[in-house]
């Protein structure tokens, strides 16, 4: 179980977390035509690699705050977490 | 029976305390402090079982996690528990067991026959033999493997046991408490470390209790005993026996399973029988120990062919003979100790020592003793079938490869000790590169890849005194990096004998013309000869060499198999052992079972059972309860004999003529305020909602990117900036989460806050022609009518003095509110309804009665709703604004969600206007047609039309528009039956929806 630090309530267990997928997925602006291309990225096209991924996790049972994670997905290693609003650098 | 195996005034067993048992049907006596093997080996009782292939009598091995052999069936206080190990079973007073894996008995085993047939049963044979013909698959291959394989029988009753989970933190977890254990515990614990140590069997200490070594000037036991109370007096440590540390998982996370009870004849009133604890760790030493490999030599698994540490111990702990004509054979000095013991012990062993000249302190020692030992000697066969009877032996050559004349010696346990492999699992399993230490011939731990550190005999480090010195200052290192302590405890003088280095001798050579089977697995019936097909077979790699020949794979994990088999693969391959590498370490390390994993999330506690208000109301008045996701709601409330069927349809049928209510707390709620509210429910919904005025409810549909329906429900604009969301009671915390999403990631911008309040309305749905009369009595300062009231209005309203929020929406088709109170007030609420609404004819309804109503309506819910379907296919397409963007709208205009013939819910009635319709049928336009037979649609729900008293359904039919009039049929082969319909519009009753506006 991976022990993931929210940046607001500090070091908890990966059972208080959900995940949410890729962080670095960006949604097209609303009301802006898209094409399919662009659209199917958005919505089905998942790089899904092995190594440095930044990630969407939501503190589901603690302050329900979506956070971004930086982890190896191989290794399950955690390098950074960021609040939402927090851009990743 | 007489203990006559049993040594007078030796051992750790309370002698005083005599515990009787039964074995098989038979009564044994034992002692306090027994296992069961010990028990049974002092009853003089070796053979304990069948092997898993050839059916071949089995002993017992070793005296601990290692045992492939002695595995029983277990009955205590009326339940009964496979996959036990006799060798950690701890003795109880009125224990009983059974042999596994034979028929009709132990003794006399019909499968002994494959023992004959081995020629036939090669590596593979389960693979290769029965491919074909594919008919025999079902009835008669799959039945027989059933039967044959296993090992023992698991309980179908429920368990009726507690099993617990725990979560512990800690600074240190040290896993094994022998020497290297304690040593590190008490350094760490001294220098201020939160400390956990956990050790396996009852007994701490691990080899301490059967090695002859001075620390302090005082025995291994002793000094084991004074560290351990010292550490229980200690409020930063824990000590923990009969607690197996079985895995490593990421970040730290360990888990051990605590055995609190099962040494115990029953478990003691709200004490759990097991204990799961997981554990995070900021620091991890695995002081695991090392595990006595075998050497491989003919019938190497007759019963009474024993590790040499496992005599000993049984001899040193329980005080009991493995045999009283022991036959050692060893490659290094171990199996000298045994024979010290055995000879103290008044008993003459005979050591065959493959190496030729070896010297040292306790080589000396046995020949001051005067044991008799043969040098360059091997044992090339056991004899004897159910119990070792005599030992064929003869001298070996330098080389190791050609045997001198065969001897045959008498003896009744054959002693065997091929070195020690450490016992890397916890290691291995955390993620460390392992590395091959030639000097032990056997995989170490190398680079750690978490916070871990492998001490002692599990480091291949092997003699004490380098073990504790090197334990004391790890841990006291890894302390001072968690607490930046700095008390160092002082290093006690150690006293060991000496050893010579162990002959690289695993295997002992074929004599020419015999063709004894040489087991390397002794679970899972694996021979030199299986590895040796397999890789004339083609396989390479050391993990298919394990999947084909089942090597290490049974319960006991290749605990003593692994590296004879690495040997045999690499001898055979000429590669070097690590060139060929182990196969992967997955936990857990020791067999965990099943109720310990589950812990108390068992039946109803597998999820929390939430409840309205109003519960004990239902209770009371004879509801029928039905799980609705996490919620308990009455599907319907029983009066006099009614069944389910005439209770629901008089339900609806009296919301049809007269007024019902139902309970609805349990729709999901959420309150929405902020200056941003009305965009963010214009994004999320795919109609307008920018210009609902206050005091208005909205029904809206949200989607998922995808463009497939997430949820629905209806949104009540309360003021200016505060919003009233429902949900559907599964998809509550979906939704949430998905607002949250889109509010903290997408558009933070949006200046809006969501909150979840399901728990904080209880909520009441008023629904039939006589509603609005009833409202009118409950809020009669209120203008609950037509214009003050309008369909998808709201307001405020006083309900005998509670404050209530009144909303105009209808699930039903009917006329018909819901009354949303405050929580506490829920009850309140619900008695007034019903104490006010008697002179209309009030009935409760339950959720039987809410599908009917909704289902004849043609209102889509959750069934439609699944996940699969878009808004055209729930008739939901009006809903889609053409004006602005919204979630999923983009995806809407895909081939598929466009295509022509796109699925469509329909209305499905049955020609006999009798026959019900099974939920999750197939509709198929011919009902004779071959198989495989075109699937058109499928029925959502289904229900008895209280309208027009026939049954009706919904479905989702492919080009559903141009489907109404179609005669089609529902076919069900689970329910086998094939029922001609009609498909009609959805919308069955008031299809113009007149009575929810009236």
């Amino acid at each position: 179980m991976l022990h993931i630090k929210c940046p607001h309530c500090g070091m908890r267990s990966q059972n208080e977390f959900s995940y949410g997928g890729d962080a670095s997925v960006k949604r097209p602006e609303l009301g802006k035509d898209v094409s399919d291309q662009d659209w199917n990225n958005f919505v089905y096209n998942r790089k899904s690699l092995r190594g440095k991924h930044w990630e969407l996790w939501q503190h589901l049972s603690g302050c329900r705050q979506w956070i971004k994670v930086e982890r190896d997905t191989g290794s399950h290693e955690i390098f950074k977490t960021l609040k939402a609003e927090e851009e990743i650098s | 029976m007489t203990q006559s195996f049993r040594l007078k005034d030796v051992g750790l067993i309370n002698r005083n305390k005599k515990l009787s048992f039964k074995f098989n049907g038979k009564k044994y006596y034992g002692y306090e402090g027994d296992s069961l093997a010990s028990a049974l080996i002092a009853n003089g009782v070796h053979l304990i079982g069948r092997s898993f292939k050839y059916h071949r009598p089995r002993g017992f091995f070793g005296a601990g996690v290692d045992e492939p052999y002695a595995i029983v069936q277990l009955y205590r206080n009326g339940e009964t528990e496979p996959n036990i190990k006799a060798t950690e079973q701890e003795l109880f007073d009125g224990l009983e067991a059974t042999s596994v894996n034979c028929w009709p008995s132990v003794n006399f085993d019909i499968g002994a026959i494959n023992n004959f047939l081995r020629i036939f049963l090669p590596a593979g044979f389960y693979y290769k033999t029965f491919m074909w013909p594919k008919s025999f698959w079902f009835k008669i291959y799959e039945p027989f493997i059933r039967k044959a394989a296993g090992l023992g029988t698991a309980s179908i009753k429920h368990d009726k046991e507690r099993y617990e989970h725990k979560y512990e933190y800690c600074d240190l977890l040290i896993a094994g408490s022998g020497p290297s254990g304690l040593a590190s515990a008490y350094a760490a614990a001294k220098n201020g470390a939160r400390v956990i140590l956990a050790e396996d069997k009852s007994r701490f200490g691990g080899t301490l209790l059967t090695s002859e070594v001075n620390i302090g000037n005082k025995s291994g036991k002793e000094w084991a005993d004074g560290i351990i109370s010292e550490l229980k007096e200690m409020p930063n440590v824990t000590v923990k026996n009969r607690s197996q540390v079985f895995g490593y998982y990421d970040h730290n996370m360990l888990v051990m399973s605590e055995r609190v009870s099962d040494h115990l004849p029953k478990t003691k009133e709200f004490h759990p029988k097991q204990r799961l604890w997981y554990i995070r760790a900021k620091e991890v030493l695995i002081s695991s120990g090392s595990i006595e490999r075998p050497i491989v030599f003919g019938n190497n698994d007759t019963p009474g062919v024993m590790l040499s540490s496992a005599a000993k111990e049984y001899m040193k702990v329980y005080g009991v003979l493995v045999g009283k004509k022991p036959l050692i054979f060893t490659n290094n000095d171990s199996g000298y100790e045994t024979a010290i013991e055995f000879k103290k012990n008044g008993i003459d062993p005979l050591i065959l020592d493959t190496r030729s000249n070896p010297k040292s302190e306790i080589i000396n020692e046995a020949k001051d003793l005067n044991i008799k030992i043969k040098n360059s000697y091997v044992v090339v066969a056991a004899q004897g079938y159910k119990k070792v009877k005599s030992a064929d032996i003869s001298k070996i050559s330098d080389d190791k490869e050609q045997l001198g004349n065969i001897e045959n010696v008498k003896c009744d346990c054959i002693c065997v000790s091929g070195y020690w492999t450490p016992t890397i699992h916890l290691a291995s399993q955390s993620g460390n590169k392992t590395k091959f230490n030639e000097e032990i011939d056997a995989f170490v731990p190398g680079i750690s890849k978490q916070n871990e550190k492998t001490l002692g005999a599990a480091n291949g480090i092997y003699t004490l005194e380098e073990t504790l010195k090197d334990s004391f200052e790890v841990g006291h290192e890894v302390s001072k990096k968690i607490t930046n302590n700095e008390n160092k405890v002082s290093f006690p003088n150690v006293v060991e004998k000496k050893s010579s280095i162990h002959d690289k001798f695993w295997c002992v050579p074929l004599p020419k013309g015999k063709n004894y089977k040489r087991f390397l697995d002794f679970q899972n019936d694996v021979a030199v000869s299986d590895i040796e097909i397999a890789l004339r077979e083609g396989y390479r790699s050391i993990e298919h060499v394990k999947r084909y020949t089942t090597l290490g794979m049974a319960t006991d994990q290749g605990k003593t198999s692994n590296l004879n088999g690495l040997q045999l693969v690499s001898k055979i391959e000429n590669k070097v052992v690590p060139a060929v590498g182990h196969t992967t370490f997955r936990p857990p390390y020791t067999p965990v079972s099943i109720g310990a994993i589950v812990g108390r999330e068992v039946g109803k506690h597998s999820k929390p059972t939430r409840k309205s208000p109003m519960h004990s109301w239902h209770e009371k008045n004879n509801a029928v309860f039905v799980d609705a996701g996490v919620w308990l709601r009455p599907r319907y409330y029983k009066r006099g004999n009614e069944d389910l069927f005439e209770a629901s349809k008089r339900e609806a049928k009296n919301v049809r003529t007269n007024v019902g209510v139902c309970d609805v707390t349990t729709l999901g709620k959420i309150d929405i305020k902020g200056p941003d509210a009305a965009e963010l429910l214009n994004r999320v919904y795919t109609n307008a909602w920018l210009k609902l005025p206050v005091g208005k409810a909205r029904y809206g549909v949200m989607l998922r990117e995808d463009g497939i329906v997430m949820d629905d429900g209806t949104t009540t604009r309360i003021s200016e900036n505060h919003y009233h969301m429902t949900t559907t009671t599964a998809q509550a915390a979906n939704v949430l989460s998905h607002l949250e999403y889109y509010l903290q990631l997408v558009w933070p911008e949006l200046n809006v806050n969501v909150v979840s309040s399901t728990e904080q309305w209880a909520g009441a749905a008023i629904a039939g022609p006589k509603s609005r009369n009833l409202l009118q009595k409950l809020f009669p300062n209120s203008d609950v009518s037509n214009e003050g009231l309008p369909f998808m209005g709201y307001m405020e309203g006083d309900l005998f003095g509670v404050k209530a929020r009144i909303f105009r929406i209808s699930f039903s088709g009917e006329l018909a509110y819901e009354v949303n109170v405050e929580s506490n007030n829920g009850n309140f609420m619900w008695e007034k309804i019903i104490e006010v609404g008697e002179q209309f004819e009030i009935q409760p309804y339950g959720t039987e009665a809410l599908s009917t109503l909704r289902i004849e309506m043609g209102h889509v819910a959750g069934s439609e709703l699944d996940g699969r379907t878009i808004p055209y296919d729930n008739s939901l397409e009006g809903l889609l604004s053409k004006k602005k963007d919204f979630i999923g709208k983009r995806s809407l205009i895909r081939e598929a969600f466009t295509a022509e013939d796109r699925q469509k819910v329909v209305g499905v009635v049955p020609l006999d206007k009798k026959t019900s319709i099974p939920e999750g049928s197939h509709l198929v336009k011919d009902s004779k047609a071959p198989s495989p037979n075109p699937k058109l649609g499928y029925i959502s729900a289904s229900c008895w039309s209280v309208e027009y008293d026939n049954p009706f359904s919904l479905a989702i039919l492919k080009d559903g528009k141009n489907m109404i009039g179609e005669k089609l049929f529902v076919m069900s082969p689970l329910k086998n039956k094939i029922i001609p319909v009609e498909i009609v519009s959805s919308h069955y009753v008031d299809p113009k929806g007149e009575r929810v506006r009236s």
